[in-house]
């Protein structure tokens, strides 16, 4: 007899259905299973046989043939454990086959018929509503970052005995826990803005940055505050939209670093400087995602950004450009998106000593320089720079702002630009090309002026001129202001990454 | 210029009437130090450093210094026999490099007054251009390599100001001070003389690339060594009496106790120039040569005014100054002014903000303003300071 059980195979971080087929026929006893397992699917042969056996089902001692198709595709990990055990049960005749045509499984199996959660729950329940199932089966751990796909009955189980008797109709199916409502009140986890005293500047351009998308650069002394501050930005960043966070969840759920639920908050990435560029960008035989594409919709902070290899680097440029990274493996090609802002921080030089301490010659700064320069000055936007703050007795500190109070002009400016940006390709000023930038950043006479003015002082090339306007166009929807003022750009000039005088 | 007259090494020692290149016998010459720089390494490491006069030698005398044994006295005169002087000069005039030796007219007056003049002087940029530049007033600005933000900055705008007003810069294109100067005085358009240390074709050091060819194109370069020569550590002391017999004026910008600018700054005192040093910051090794300098007795140079005094005498140079535009600060509302105040006394962008009232994105939007009107610059990732106009 033949039973088939639709699964689902994540690549990427997407996922692509999987027919788990399961012939049964007299012959020497033997569990065959074919369609391009690897070692991890090939052992499931021994926890079905285990799991049925411990769960009160026969296991037939026949001949058994199981196909995983489609037959090309790479199939690896124990998440087609129930598949294959469900299978087995609707081919010798243990569970009702036309039930089993209305589901979609996944789930891995202990020996002792426990259903053991999967990786990249989010990702199956998406296969499975876009594959038109009406019911997923999935593990009791998996069940409420299942349900947040929402257009799909999500049935948890947790053991094997269990799903049986749900098949066989001798017990109601549990209650699917219902998706949480997208909330607008956003409770978020980030630490407060509020908490850092004083660098009134760096918390400007990190409002700016928040504001339009734009990557930025923090330079000045270790210790002094650049990584509390980036911690900070997921704070000030508008909370994600329900679509942002199914992504977020998918891709965290693939990878195995989600909560269970949806995710509310945006991620906050911080890699250390010793990462390949396979583990920033992902990779490898079978494709993970890297930490851009962990950091979706969120922060990439890279500290010690001088540290980083320079191929590290350079592979960041393209998927930072695209939102979007394409990995080959054989024919076929995956792609993981990586729409998040780059925040760098590194030091003033080399010795890290601080401006009067330090050691460096000038050949030692220019060579720090031109580190910093070449793989980076394509990707920064914004650069500031952190100095000790005066010294102000305790308790004088003057009321800084909360993360709360920032993020509301964020916000209002964030909406201001998809109100203008819509229907194009770009989401926020940062991701405007040229010819958007030109059409939608309208200068004011005062500030055509200023152009001009730095222009003719040779402050400015093609490229870093759109990049100066794209800021300006920020400060200005901070300020709620329509076209781009003389005092907004003068601001966004300020902000921008020059190279020294003195590195000609 | 490929005129018959080479062919012929009999007429090599009589002096050549054409005031634009270099006579046989003084391109042999130089060709011959060229040759035997390895020797006069050796002479002079045995010897334990400078040797005066040792340059100035005859090419017999000077084989004799520096290559006693006879096989080296056999090869040095095998080398003199076999040299082919047509062959060096198609090699120089295809490279565009012009010679020059003491029997020439063109030669530039100041090193007249070496002992040890070079035998023959080649050259970049055009021998009328040289001339010219040497018929103005020379100054040679040098100093350490490892120069200070504050040592550069004064060193560019020396270079940029004696340029401007029309007063030939000449330096060593090492790092440090000698590349500040040079790029001062090639903002400026104004001359820029380089002397180096290898052949005139060898940039030194690599570094220094771009600034080399910059030079190139818009300024003239010189050495006494045969082009492809790399330099040797004999060759720099050497460069320096160049620099300080074609300079009227030496001005020492940052030199260290043992700084090879003081022995530009001692050949210029023996040849009876002006030395003149930039005050340092008296707790930095850096500087302690160039204070010292200043201490016996060298004029005291806080810009390009008071080295403009020493050549044009006190006062005078103010008189024949041009009537300048007025201070564009001056014209500043008072919050850029308060500003531009905080950025020149070395304030963060947070001080800036403190000191003028402003709020940290107004106090950013008057920085951009500045810079973009020209009155601060970046200096490091990120931070400002202020231009010397």
């Amino acid at each position: 007899m033949l039973a088939g059980v639709a699964t689902f195979a994540i690549e990427g971080i997407e996922s692509r259905e999987v027919t788990v087929e399961v012939d049964v026929r007299s012959g020497l006893p033997a569990f065959t299973v074919v369609g391009l397992p690897d070692a991890g699917v090939r052992e499931a042969r021994e926890r079905v046989r285990a799991a049925l056996l411990n769960s009160g089902c026969e296991f037939p001692l026949k001949r058994l043939t199981a196909n995983l198709a489609p037959a090309s595709l790479r199939k690896a990990g124990p998440s087609f454990d129930l598949a294959l055990a469900l299978a087995v049960l609707g081919a010798s005749g243990q569970a009702p086959r036309a039930a089993l045509a209305e589901y979609a499984v996944c789930g891995e199996l202990s020996l002792g018929g426990a259903v053991r959660p999967v990786a990249g729950a989010v990702a199956i329940a998406l296969g499975a509503r876009r594959a038109g199932y009406a019911r997923l089966i999935v593990p009791v751990e998996n069940a409420a970052e299942a349900a947040v796909v929402g257009e799909i009955e999500v049935c948890p189980v947790p053991d094997l005995g269990h799903l049986v008797e749900l098949l066989q109709g001798r017990r109601r199916p549990a209650e699917a826990p219902s998706p949480p409502p997208p909330s607008r009140r956003y409770r978020c986890e980030a630490p407060d803005l509020g908490d850092v005293r004083g660098q009134a500047d760096a918390k400007r351009a990190l409002e700016i940055a928040a504001a339009g998308g734009h990557n930025l650069l923090m330079v000045g002394a270790p210790g002094i505050g650049k990584t509390m501050l980036a911690r900070r930005l997921p704070g000030i960043l508008p909370p994600p939209s329900f679509s942002e966070a199914l992504e977020i969840t998918q891709v965290h759920s693939v990878a195995g670093i989600g909560r269970g639920r949806l995710a509310v908050e945006r991620p906050f990435r911080a890699p250390h400087h010793t990462i390949s560029a396979q583990g920033l960008v992902g990779g490898g035989a079978i494709p993970r995602p890297g930490e851009i594409t962990l950091a979706h919709h969120g922060v990439l902070f890279l500290d010690e950004l001088t540290e980083f290899s320079r191929s590290a680097l350079e592979a960041l440029r393209q998927p930072l450009e695209d939102g979007r990274i394409e990995i080959v493996r054989g024919q076929r090609a995956i792609a993981f998106p990586s729409r998040t802002m780059l925040v760098g921080a590194c030091n003033d030089c080399q010795c890290a000593r601080g401006r009067d301490d330090c050691t460096c010659t000038e050949l030692d700064r220019a060579r720090y320089a031109r580190r910093l320069s070449g793989p980076l000055l394509d990707r920064v936007d914004l650069v500031c720079r952190l100095e000790p703050s005066a010294p102000v007795s305790a308790g004088a500190w003057p009321q800084a702002e909360g993360s709360e109070t920032v993020a509301k002009r964020v916000a209002a400016a964030r909406e201001l630009q998809a109100e203008r940006l819509a229907g194009t390709s770009a989401h926020c000023n940062a991701a405007m090309d040229a010819g958007l930038t030109q059409r939608r950043a309208l200068l004011a006479a005062g500030a055509r002026a200023r152009l001009v003015a730095a222009g003719s002082r040779n402050l400015l090339n093609g490229r870093s001129q759109d990049r100066v306007l794209r800021i300006a166009r920020t400060v200005a929807d901070l300020a709620e202001s329509t076209y781009v003022g003389a005092e907004h750009f003068d601001e966004a000039l300020g902000y921008r990454l020059a190279p020294a005088r003195s590195a000609a | 210029m490929s005129r018959a007259d080479v062919a012929h090494p009999a007429s090599s020692r009589v002096p050549q009437a054409d005031p634009a290149r270099a006579c046989d016998a003084c391109l042999r010459k130089a060709h011959l130090i060229g040759h035997l720089a390895g020797h006069i390494a050796g002479v002079l490491a045995t010897r334990g450093g400078r040797t005066p006069g040792l340059l100035g030698l005859g090419e017999e005398d000077l084989v004799a210094a520096v290559a006693p044994r006879a096989e080296q006295l056999a090869e040095a005169l095998r080398f003199l026999d076999g040299f082919d002087v047509a062959a060096a000069r198609s090699g120089l005039s295809s490279a565009g490099i012009a010679s020059l030796c003491r029997h020439t007219g063109r030669y530039p007056a100041g090193l007249r007054d070496l002992d040890d003049a070079p035998a023959a002087l080649f050259v970049t940029g055009g021998v009328a251009r040289l001339n010219e530049l040497c018929t103005q007033p020379v100054v040679a600005i040098v100093g350490t390599r490892q120069a200070s933000p504050y040592g550069s900055e004064v060193a560019q705008a020396l270079g940029r100001g004696l340029a401007a007003a029309g007063v030939t810069v000449v330096s060593g294109l090492a790092l440090g001070i000698d590349a500040a100067a040079h790029r001062g005085s090639l903002e400026a358009a104004g001359g820029a003389v380089a002397v180096l240390a290898g052949g005139v074709d060898v940039p030194y050091p690599r570094h220094n690339l771009q600034l080399y060819r910059r030079l190139r194109e818009h300024g003239v370069i010189v050495s006494e060594l045969p082009p492809g020569r790399r330099p040797l550590r004999w060759s720099f002391p050497a460069r320096n009496r160049i620099m300080a017999a074609l300079a009227g004026v030496t001005v020492v910008v940052e030199a260290a106790d043992r700084s090879g600018s003081l022995i530009t700054a001692s050949f210029a005192a023996q040849l009876g120039r002006t030395v003149a040093a930039v005050p340092g910051r008296v707790t930095s090794d850096k500087t302690i040569g160039s204070n010292r300098l200043l201490r016996e007795g060298a004029a005291f140079v806080r810009g390009p005014e008071d080295i403009l005094d020493e050549l044009f005498g006190v006062g005078r140079w103010a008189q024949e100054r041009l009537p300048q535009p007025p201070d564009p600060a001056e014209e500043l509302e008072p919050a850029l002014r308060r500003v531009l105040e905080a950025v020149e006394d070395g304030e963060d962008v947070e001080g800036v903000a403190r000191t003028a009232g402003l709020s940290p994105a107004a106090a950013r939007a008057a920085l951009g303003r500045l810079e973009a009107d020209g009155l601060v610059a970046r200096a490091g990732v990120g931070a400002f300071e202020r231009t010397l106009g």
